[in-house]
């Protein structure tokens, strides 16, 4: 130990305060391979949403309802339209939501905000993780579904990953600030309190009522399916743009909320 | 590390300031849990902040850390406001409750840190120099309290940071492994490396701190060398049952105060032999006789007593 210290203590004496750009950039590489890795090592935060879409997508389209899909390829398309958006939200809005949360409980935010973690590295790292799990997903569901009698070109499942992969955006903004105002506990809880309420009222898996479908127009989920579905050539509702809209102003309005509450509350 | 300044001896050399409270105010509600503290932190020593729980050192770490704002007075860290990133990057900190995350490495974490600084020691060497080497490949849940506060170290240390934040290093650690911590912190500080160190414990402050700085109740009540602190705190606690009145005795020659409860009669001297004797001349049926060193928060708290007196 003294040699490794007495060594260290040569250059130990007065380091630079800037940071070089390479070192910057690979600040945030390196928070996002370990925001990764530690999701991907919490089996009970990587089993439900890496796996569950697909498990989900294979009962309905293929063992319930397989026969009615067969002769039905736009009710194949919507199945696994939907079963893909919620394969979208699940990452972003626990992967937040929670992890922002425990950290926030555990001091381990207050640590990092008192070491010089560059500003929005722990952000960024949870985007990118998020986006991480939407494309496993993505790649899982692609896999599964000639099982459910759809036939899509690779072309349109490149954009429809795209779509969905950039999709998770508005969702990580909304686990994060379920995150910066609940505790650790009771986040799962508040999560479920959008993500439950989502899936039913964006009616990306089930068809709403006739009266109740303006509400599906509130939801991120709608908008992120429609945008789906424009975005591989098929019929969709509402302008692809107004869907980009929507989508970013829920980014930017919850990521903002959840900035403000914790630059206060910390 | 040195500023020289000219006048009319001579040169001057002025010990540059690292971090900095100014009349600094916290309030919590109707708490005030810093009041006008002036704290200063020298290039190269290592200051030892003392006090009850609850007197603000973890505020006042939390002011130059930039993790809260003060109400009052101004907090500088490397002459900048302690939110600056670039202040940052040339600070360390070990936290008394954070929790790193559990599911990885001893490596990883120091890996991870070491990546927001700009000339960070080598992975392995900060195994090596923290003891850390053993556990390197083990997840942050499988360590115990004591491991855990080792990689905690090693986190704060890996930077190669001029100010480093020690709040309370050694709790929950074994013999070896604090010996190993202050074997580091020594080495850290003879390289020119600056400590702020919080602890409960008196023998941590002698064996390491140049300056100790006492707090309570939000104020710094005392400040100085070790030896001068140690003479503040060099008292003992007499416990006894007697039938002498608290009045009485607090007249006697070396006794600093007296206060009676059910366990019976406790007094604080500067000389207890002198007292003791007393006291057994004064009444032969005296019971239940104890003499103790007074522990840091007593001392601390008799301090505070004398301060608002």
């Amino acid at each position: 130990m003294s040699s490794a210290l007495s060594q260290s203590a040569v250059n130990l004496t007065i380091p630079g305060e800037s940071m070089p750009p390479n070192r910057l950039l690979r600040a945030y590489a390196i928070e996002a391979k370990y925001e990764t890795l530690r999701m991907l090592r919490a089996p009970a935060f990587a089993g439900p949403f890496l796996l569950l879409p697909v498990i989900l997508y294979l009962l309905f389209a293929v063992l319930l309802f397989g026969p009615g899909i067969a002769k039905d390829p736009r009710g194949a398309l919507l199945t696994f339209m939907g079963f893909s958006v919620f394969g979208v939200m699940g990452p972003g809005l626990f992967g937040f939501g929670i992890s922002v949360a425990m950290e926030r409980e555990q001091g381990l935010l207050k640590l990092k905000r008192a070491l010089p973690m560059p500003a929005a590295a722990s952000l960024v790292a949870k985007l990118l993780m998020s986006m991480v799990f939407v494309a496993i997903v993505m790649a899982t569901m692609a896999a599964a579904a000639p099982f459910g009698h759809l036939r899509l070109t690779a072309a349109q499942l490149l954009s429809l990953t795209v779509v969905n992969v950039l999709g998770a955006l508005p969702f990580c903004a909304m686990g994060f600030l379920v995150g910066s105002i609940s505790s650790g506990k009771a986040a799962p809880a508040f999560v479920n309190l959008f993500y439950l309420p989502m899936i039913y009222l964006s009616a990306i898996l089930l068809p709403l009522p006739k009266s109740l479908q303006w509400i599906a127009l509130l939801s991120p989920a709608f908008h992120l399916d429609q945008l789906g579905l424009a975005a591989i050539g098929e019929a969709s509702v509402g302008a692809p743009a107004t869907h980009v809209l929507v989508l970013a102003g829920v980014t930017l309005l919850f990521t903002a909320l959840a900035q403000y509450r914790l630059s206060r509350v910390g | 590390m040195f500023r020289a300044a000219s006048g009319k001896l001579g040169i001057v050399l002025q010990q540059q300031t690292l971090a900095e409270l100014s009349r600094a105010t916290k309030r919590f509600g109707a708490v005030t849990a810093l009041d006008q503290l002036d704290l200063s932190v020298g290039a190269g020593e290592l200051l030892a902040l003392l006090g009850p729980n609850g007197a603000g050192k973890t505020t006042a770490i939390s002011l130059l850390l930039g993790l809260q704002q003060a109400d009052g007075g101004t907090a500088r860290l490397f002459g900048r406001p302690p939110h600056s990133v670039d202040a940052r990057r040339q600070v360390g900190v070990m936290m008394q409750e954070a929790a790193l995350a559990p599911e990885l490495r001893t490596r990883e974490q120091i890996e991870l840190i070491a990546s927001y600084y700009p000339a960070p020691m080598d992975v392995d060497e900060t195994l090596r120099a923290t003891g850390t080497l053993p556990i390197a490949r083990r997840p942050y849940s499988a360590l115990s309290g004591g491991q855990k506060r080792q990689v905690q170290f090693a986190l704060a240390v890996v930077g190669r940071p001029r100010l480093i934040f020690l709040d309370e290093p050694t709790v929950g650690l074994d013999l070896q492994a604090r010996e190993m911590v202050w074997a580091t912190v020594r080495k850290l500080v003879d390289s020119g490396c600056s400590i702020v160190l919080t602890t409960h414990y008196l023998e941590e402050a002698e064996a390491l701190a140049d300056r100790v700085a006492v707090l309570s109740k939000g104020r710094l009540i005392a400040s100085g060398s070790l030896s001068e602190i140690r003479a503040l705190v060099v008292r003992k606690r007499i416990t006894c049952r007697t039938r002498l009145t608290p009045n009485e005795v607090a007249r006697w020659p070396d006794v600093q105060t007296v206060n009676l409860d059910q366990r019976g009669l406790h007094i604080t001297a500067s000389n207890t032999e002198n007292v003791v004797r007393l006291l057994l001349d004064a009444d032969p049926d005296l019971q239940d006789l104890e003499v103790q060193r007074a522990g840091l928060a007593e001392a601390f708290s008799e301090l505070t007593r004398e301060d608002v007196q």
